[in-house]
């Protein structure tokens, strides 16, 4: 789902250098008001480094952004921190305080009115309720994580910026957060989610980029799926066709088709055909393989991943380097 | 622009000091080193001869006073070489640097929040000392003492030491990449100062009113201009991406 309306993140030209190192280099995208915008990219590529920048925390050798309808600038800094929330992939809470000692301690900094009522709604949304007086060095990585979120939500920030909440944890842990992710995009909250989770980056973000230094690709991932790889059908048989382009050849709707290795999949046979509609395409094909006496296991469409589309980027660029 | 908030000034002064409650370093730097520096003299204080030429106890005196005066530069200085480079070894400081407080309220908090503990653990070993001396040394020693004009620096000299310690400790953190670095830093550059008071104690240098109200005058000149200069050292990219901005 793409949301309309006004923009919570304008990027344009963005490059950051570390010395004779390009940490980020002529990055452009922009976020709409309410979307959850999902950063991927190897170790390294420059997502944290695009977070910080967002996040004022360091500045940007060129370009310019706008985050949470201010200018990224140093007059503005205090009062977009003001707007936004950063939780980082370190969860960063002190360990002697208690969970409550912790969370008044951030809402104190951000000036909020009505603080015990705010803690106690922040705790119930991220279900750590019956936790509020632990010690947080008493608690699960998990749990420090869920603090670390309930803490980005106190503000209740315009823009949520979100680097690698999943690192680290247990799939039930990792489960729960994005539970969590997912109630904060039916509130309509924007949420820049840096990942290299695709999994994760698929199931919670309406649009993704990816990123290795330089910006590779953005879109929601149907369409990069549409725009990096032919549509296909993938027909299954039980055993090899004899003359396989006998049967393919000869149908108007299969562009082309090949063979993946028979060998591996203990005598039954796979065959990918190239289409342009795979639901207007599976029925002919079908009826091409039971006339020509194959046994057909099955005929599905072939489903990219955000993951396959990720590896044909970041392969591309590395075979390119 | 955000102005200066007493109120975030005063969320971190509360934070710090809920933490060194709940720091047995830190509770047992501030037991040793009062300890350490306050058995000596006030033992040799309770064996002054009073018979003794008066020059000499009053060298005596300000000798045993001066010691004292190691408690409020050395608390300090172990505590806050921890503040900036802990905060950031253990991941919170970068979640505290998102947040709207500016970096003069994260500074004077953190260095009120060291004050507190170092005056106050000070002003109370002078107290104890002064009582144990009214009670327990000789009356001679214990008017000599008393009304010594050592005693009134003292009371002056005190928050002037712990602040001077504080912002060199905090400069130190700000730029420091180890915590045991920055603390082992942090109590040899708060020194300079006591070798001056040691240098007056012995009479090395003669100690006048004069002298003394322009030690403390320059004291607080150099403590206004070290928080000046750990406030620009104190950069958000520098400590978030540990380097010098622009090298990384």
């Amino acid at each position: 789902m793409e949301r309309a309306g006004p923009l919570a993140i304008d990027v344009s030209h963005l490059t950051k250098n570390f010395g004779a190192r390009t940490a980020v280099a002529d990055v452009s995208f922009s976020v709409a008001r309410g979307e959850v915008f999902g950063f991927l990219g190897p170790n390294g590529a420059g997502k944290t480094t695009t977070v910080r920048i967002l996040g004022t925390l360091i500045a940007p050798t060129s370009g310019s952004a706008m985050v949470a309808g201010l200018p990224l600038t140093r007059a503005s800094e205090a009062e977009i921190r003001q707007r936004i929330s950063i939780m980082p992939e370190a969860p960063g809470l002190y360990r002697r305080l208690t969970v409550t000692e912790n969370l008044e301690f951030f809402a104190r900094l951000y000036g909020l009115p009505g603080r015990p009522a705010r803690i106690r709604q922040v705790l119930a949304a991220v279900n750590l309720a019956d936790r509020a007086d632990d010690s947080c060095g008493s608690l699960s990585k998990g749990l420090r994580q869920r603090v670390a979120l309930a803490r980005a939500l106190l503000s209740d920030p315009a823009v949520l910026f979100l680097d690698e909440p999943t690192s680290g944890l247990d799939p039930v842990a990792a489960h729960e957060v994005h539970g969590l992710i997912g109630a904060l995009r039916d509130r309509g909250v924007t949420v820049f989610l840096t990942t290299h989770r695709l999994d994760e980056a698929e199931r919670l973000c309406d649009r993704v980029a990816i990123m290795n230094t330089s910006l590779r690709t953005i879109g929601r991932p149907d369409e990069l799926r549409q725009a990096l790889f032919s549509r296909s059908l993938t027909v299954t048989t039980g055993a090899p066709l004899p003359v396989p382009d006998q049967v393919f050849g000869g149908l108007p709707a299969v562009q082309g088709w090949h063979a993946t290795d028979p060998a591996a999949r203990g005598g039954t046979a796979d065959y990918v055909l190239t289409v342009s509609d795979p639901a207007k395409a599976a029925p002919g094909v079908t009826r091409a393989l039971v006339a020509a006496g194959a046994d057909v296991l099955s005929v599905t469409e072939s489903r990219h991943t955000l993951e396959d589309v990720y590896l044909e980027l970041i392969d591309n660029q590395e075979a390119r380097s | 622009m955000t102005t200066m908030s007493a109120a975030r000034t005063g969320a971190v002064i509360r934070k710090e000091l809920t933490e060194f409650r709940r720091s047995r370093f830190i509770v047992s730097t501030m037991a040793i080193i009062p300890a350490a520096f306050f058995i000596a003299p006030t033992a040799e204080i309770l064996a002054q001869h009073p018979a003794g030429p008066s020059a000499s106890l009053n060298q005596g005196i300000g000798f045993f006073l001066a010691y004292l005066l190691l408690i409020p530069v050395l608390i300090p200085a172990t505590i806050v070489g921890y503040s900036v480079v802990g905060e950031r070894e253990q991941g919170t400081l970068e979640p505290l640097l998102t947040t709207p407080i500016r970096r003069e309220e994260l500074l004077i908090g953190k260095a009120v929040a060291t004050l507190i503990p170092a005056a106050g653990v000070s002003y109370l070993v002078l107290g104890i000392f002064l009582v144990i001396v009214q009670f327990g040394a000789s009356p001679v020693v214990a008017t000599a003492v008393l009304h010594s004009p050592y005693l009134l620096a003292q009371v002056f000299f005190i928050p002037l030491l712990a602040a001077w310690a504080i912002w060199i400790g905090l400069a130190i953190s700000s730029r420091a990449s180890d915590i045991r670095v920055a603390q082992q830093l942090s109590v040899l550059a708060s020194l300079p100062p006591v070798a001056l008071t040691l240098l007056l104690a012995f009479q090395v240098v003669h100690s006048t009113l004069v002298l003394a109200a322009s030690l403390a005058g320059a004291l607080l000149v150099i403590d206004c201009a070290a928080y000046l200069l750990v406030s620009r050292l104190f950069d958000r990219e520098r400590l978030v991406i540990g380097a010098r901005p622009g090298t990384g």
